[in-house]
């Protein structure tokens, strides 16, 4: 346990942490700064899984693994998108959310 | 004021200041950066918490491959020097609103819960071999089955990811 230091401090940060994402997913039409705030949230629910396992379960490394699992999953998720980015950047030339609304072939 | 909790308001601030010029930045290869400085400030953040393996997991994965991913993909679909139009307003507002209220609702419901933690449980020290023998164990505690579905699920991914990008054939 870290003295002078409450589950609120880090949960209050990831939180803020989380809603920034969703604005960011909302304000911005770029699909790759879109991208980015989905990183955003993904990072802050890592941060929640590890502070709830440290402060309230510290005999088991349950939010340790499923951080672990969720970095994994995020460099899938990148991967992929930045594929399909580039696929849509060589069809029309540009990677605006709002001039993809075709999905077809 | 100890040292960690300086700490842990510096990487608050640094987090926070950081995440919000992610999203804000209206040129993208500043607002990659920004992401990779939030990054590094999360590890910072494990690191407080003693979790060291996972810390360093995330600086190389996250801030070390996932960034640099995402820095090339911006160097192959926009030029460097090229600055965003101003969102409309309403989406702006749109956001703003989704920021204001949500957080507002999540730490009212957070702050306002108790979190109690069993007194009986014990801190176990997380070093290596606790985590390899639980990563790989298939007992109580064991997670060798996700850790096989995750390594099918970055096969898929990589093979996907080269199809995908793939150019066509003439």
């Amino acid at each position: 346990m870290i003295q002078g230091l409450s589950i609120y401090h880090f949960l209050v940060v990831s939180t803020l942490m989380f809603f920034i994402g969703i604005a960011g997913f909302i304000i911005r039409q770029n699909l790759i700064t879109i991208l980015l705030s989905v990183e955003l949230i993904l990072n802050s629910v890592a941060i929640n899984f590890l502070v709830f396992n440290r402060f309230l379960y510290p005999d088991q490394l349950q939010g340790h693994f499923f951080s672990l699992f969720i970095i994994g999953i995020a460099a899938a998720e990148a991967s992929v998108a930045i594929a399909l980015i580039i696929n849509i950047y060589r069809r029309i030339h540009n990677i605006n959310a709002d001039n993809v609304n075709e999905m077809k072939f | 004021m100890t040292l960690p909790v300086f700490m842990f308001y510096l990487l608050a601030a640094v987090i926070l200041l950081f995440s919000v010029l992610t999203i804000a930045s209206r040129r993208m290869l500043r607002s990659a950066v920004y992401l990779l400085f939030v990054l590094i400030g999360t590890s910072g953040l494990y690191f407080l918490l003693d979790y060291q393996f996972l810390a360093g997991v995330q600086i190389t994965l996250y801030a070390g491959g996932i960034v640099v991913l995402i820095i090339f993909s911006i160097l192959l679909t926009s030029h460097i020097s090229h600055k965003f139009k101003r969102p409309a307003a309403w989406k702006l507002w749109m956001g703003l609103t989704v920021l204001v209220f949500g957080s507002g609702t999540a730490l009212w419901v957070l702050l306002l819960h108790p979190f109690s933690k069993n007194p009986a449980v014990k801190d176990v020290p997380v070093d290596m071999h606790l985590i390899g023998n639980q990563l790989l164990g298939m007992g109580k505690n064991g997670y060798v089955l996700p850790f096989e579905l995750i390594s099918v699920l970055l096969l898929a991914a990589m093979v996907a990811a080269i199809i995908v990008a793939k150019k066509e054939k003439k």
